[in-house]
């Protein structure tokens, strides 16, 4: 675990030409109420974010019950849905976040080998 | 008691929502299962996104009944496109809040899936639509693309068997289309959470004609036909048509027209046919069915009637000219508007848009004729089975509105004439076969009526001809064999009758003549017998009056001798 994270280390200091340093992401978390699915969700995405964005990250999170208008806009089905919005193209990651190299391969974060 | 029970079961029975699409409430009696979700499944291009768009904008329009349609694959704005040529104004509903259509789009490419997910979004998305418009009615077009969104399948499947419910739960009537699998109805098996009502379309080409056609798979707790039902796709949208009519129940009207002909009259019981009878005019070619057609024609715009042709053969202008030729001038009844001509080639299109074209023309014409010219190059345009369902939808259609038919129908000879039109004379009331009949190196027209119903009707072989006056049906002259004569042997028969009846007349002259000189010499005679016997007459006169004389001298003699001789007179 330790070691992957390391070895994204690289790539990510590696990577200032494309994404520099002080690009933040802007990420949009979606859920439909306080499930356990949408904890599991946030948590997991809190924690990645730590780990491989340092400070340069922003989570909003819509709770769809609340806002349901909100589901059209950025076109979502699942719940909970992880949406990037920034840096482009935009990027949707279903699911409680739960396989952590998913959402990174996902978020863009890791390189496909 | 049982009434009661009855019309309470009634109510409890299921509730209909009426889709407003020409022949599918008919043969749902009534509509889709109220509240229910409906599944449509057919392959590409069969007309299911129609199917459900029509559905939610008749009820949107007709019924009062908002609807959410969901389009998975196409946008707002090509729907919105799409369906302006039907004539159904997208935007306008929704803008007076009585459709909303929410276009989803899916990107596989885009979306990354890691752990536990469901589709709350989707029914959260969803319900927000319902409640923003209060929709009665939702159109899922097509929920399979989520097959290939989202990888994982088997919590698709159950979110969609959750989906289902929760439709129900609604209460909202729902079309779900489906794409045609290969062994299932579906590709995906959504049949199997759309457990009440499954419609199927189908576009088939057979002959290199395509018809479309719609069956009912199921409809849980209702009746409903259970043929395949061809529909077609006109400018303003579905028509689905029942192939077996639903009833026999058209009232027949007594009264009689004229076909035009009166010999043709006399031999249909004196007064023609019914209004509202079918009239199968078959025969060969070159006998005139078309002729015989436009003379009814001619006769009913005379009568005031409006008539309307169906021609399979011709062109308008090419019949009109035709018919000119024999003294049947129908251009002045085109002019004025009682005539239409309606020309299509057979084969330019199904069977059932054939159908749907006469059905239109009849209900913005309003004919009181209509004649289908000829019927039988229609089976050009289907199989046989297929023309004979045509027919009978076309024959009840216009017999529902009292409108009388005339159908020619070509036959190849005559000894295949029955096998032809066996197919479609149950349909006719009143059959009129015209043939050429082959005698001293002739060919000779004869008409003759195989049947009429309701009436009494000439058992007679007529001979007919086509003049320049039009259709004259000839006197009847048999043979020495009994036979019919016709042509050059009627021709001559008539000219021998002719003959034989000029020389009786000569006979007579002479007979009449020589008893006039007879007569004369007789009045000859008497006036000589006349003066002989005034002449004898005047001699007995001369002779009485002579003798008195001599009788007066000779007393007058003896007077004298007395007084000479001084003697007595005798007095």
């Amino acid at each position: 675990m330790k070691s992957e994270v390391q070895s994204n280390e690289e790539p990510a200091s590696a990577e200032p030409d494309t994404l520099p340093d002080q690009e933040t992401y802007i990420l949009r978390l979606y859920v439909a109420g306080q499930t356990r699915k949408s904890l599991t969700a946030f948590a997991n995405l809190k924690k990645i974010c730590e780990e491989h964005l340092g400070g340069r990250y922003r989570i909003e999170v819509i709770d769809l019950l609340e806002n349901p208008q909100l589901a059209r806009g950025d076109q979502i089905l699942a719940d909970p849905t992880l949406v990037r919005k920034l840096p482009p193209p935009i990027k949707k990651i279903i699911g409680d976040l739960s396989n952590t190299e998913r959402v990174l391969i996902g978020l863009d974060l890791r390189q496909m080998e | 008691m049982i009434e009661e029970k009855s019309t309470a079961l009634k109510e409890k029975s299921l509730k209909k929502a009426p889709t407003g699409i020409a022949g599918l409430d008919e043969i749902t009696y009534g509509g889709l299962p109220e509240g229910r979700p409906i599944l449509v499944c057919g392959s590409a291009g069969s007309g299911k996104t129609l199917l459900a768009m029509e559905f939610l904008v008749k009820g949107a329009r007709n019924y009062g009944e908002p609807g959410v349609f969901v389009a998975f694959e196409e946008t707002s704005e090509e729907l919105t496109e799409n369906f302006a040529s039907l004539g159904f104004d997208l935007e306008d509903l929704e803008a007076g809040n009585r459709l909303i259509i929410d276009h989803i789009h899916i990107d596989k490419s885009e979306i990354e899936e890691t752990g536990e997910y469901d589709l709350e979004g989707l029914f959260i998305r969803l319900g927000l639509a319902i409640d923003s418009i209060g929709a009665r009615r939702v159109a899922l077009d097509t929920l399979e693309v989520l097959f290939s969104g989202f990888q994982n399948e088997t919590i698709l499947r159950s979110e969609l068997r959750r989906l289902f419910r929760w439709l129900k739960e609604k209460g909202v009537t729902a079309v779900v289309t489906g794409e045609r699998g290969e062994a299932s109805l579906t590709r995906y098996g959504l049949e199997e959470y759309v457990a009440d009502c499954v419609i199927l379309l189908d576009n088939r080409m057979e002959e290199q004609i395509a018809t479309r056609r719609l069956r009912i798979v199921k409809y849980r707790g209702s009746k409903h036909g259970t043929n395949e039902y061809p529909f077609l796709i006109e400018e303003d949208g579905i028509s689905v048509l029942p192939i077996t009519s639903l009833s026999l129940e058209h009232e027949a009207s007594a009264e009689r027209i004229s076909t035009g002909i009166k010999r043709l009259d006399t031999m249909l019981g004196d007064q023609g046919c019914y209004r509202g009878s079918t009239i199968l005019i078959s025969g060969t070619a070159g006998t005139g069915k078309t002729s015989f057609a436009a003379r009814f024609c001619k006769a009913a715009c005379k009568r005031g009637e409006r008539c309307l042709y169906f021609a399979f053969e011709e062109s308008p202008s090419q019949i009109i000219r035709n018919m000119r030729s024999i003294g049947i001038d129908l251009q002045p009844y085109i002019d004025s508007g009682m005539m239409q001509i309606d020309a299509t080639r057979p084969v330019t299109y199904g069977m059932e848009m054939h159908l749907i074209d006469i059905r239109r023309s009849m209900e913005t014409f309003g004919p009181d004729v209509v004649v289908v010219d000829p019927i039988s190059n229609l089976s050009n345009a289907g199989t046989d089975n297929e023309v004979k369902q045509m027919l009978t939808r076309l024959i009840d259609h216009m017999k529902l509105r009292n409108v009388t038919v005339i159908c020619t129908s070509l036959v190849d000879h005559d000894s295949a004439e029955c096998v032809n039109a066996q197919g479609i004379s149950s349909l006719m009331d009143t059959w009129i076969k015209l043939r050429f009949f082959e005698s001293d190196s002739e060919l000779n027209r004869g008409i003759s009526v195989i049947k009429s119903r309701g009436m009494e009707h000439s058992n007679q072989i007529r001979e007919y001809l086509l003049t320049d006056n039009g259709i004259e049906i000839q006197d009847v002259y048999l043979g020495p064999a009994g036979g019919l004569l016709m042509g050059s042997a009627r021709a001559a028969m008539e000219a021998k009758e002719l003959a034989e009846a000029a020389a009786q007349n000569k006979a007579v002259a002479q007979r009449k003549r020589e008893l006039e000189n007879k007569l004369k010499s007789l009045d000859a005679k008497i006036t000589a017998l006349d003066s002989e016997y005034d002449k004898e007459k005047e001699e007995l006169k001369r002779l009485i009056s002579e003798d008195k004389l001599r009788c007066e001298g000779l007393e007058d003699n003896k007077k004298e001798i007395a007084s000479i001789r001084k003697a007595d007179t005798s007095e």
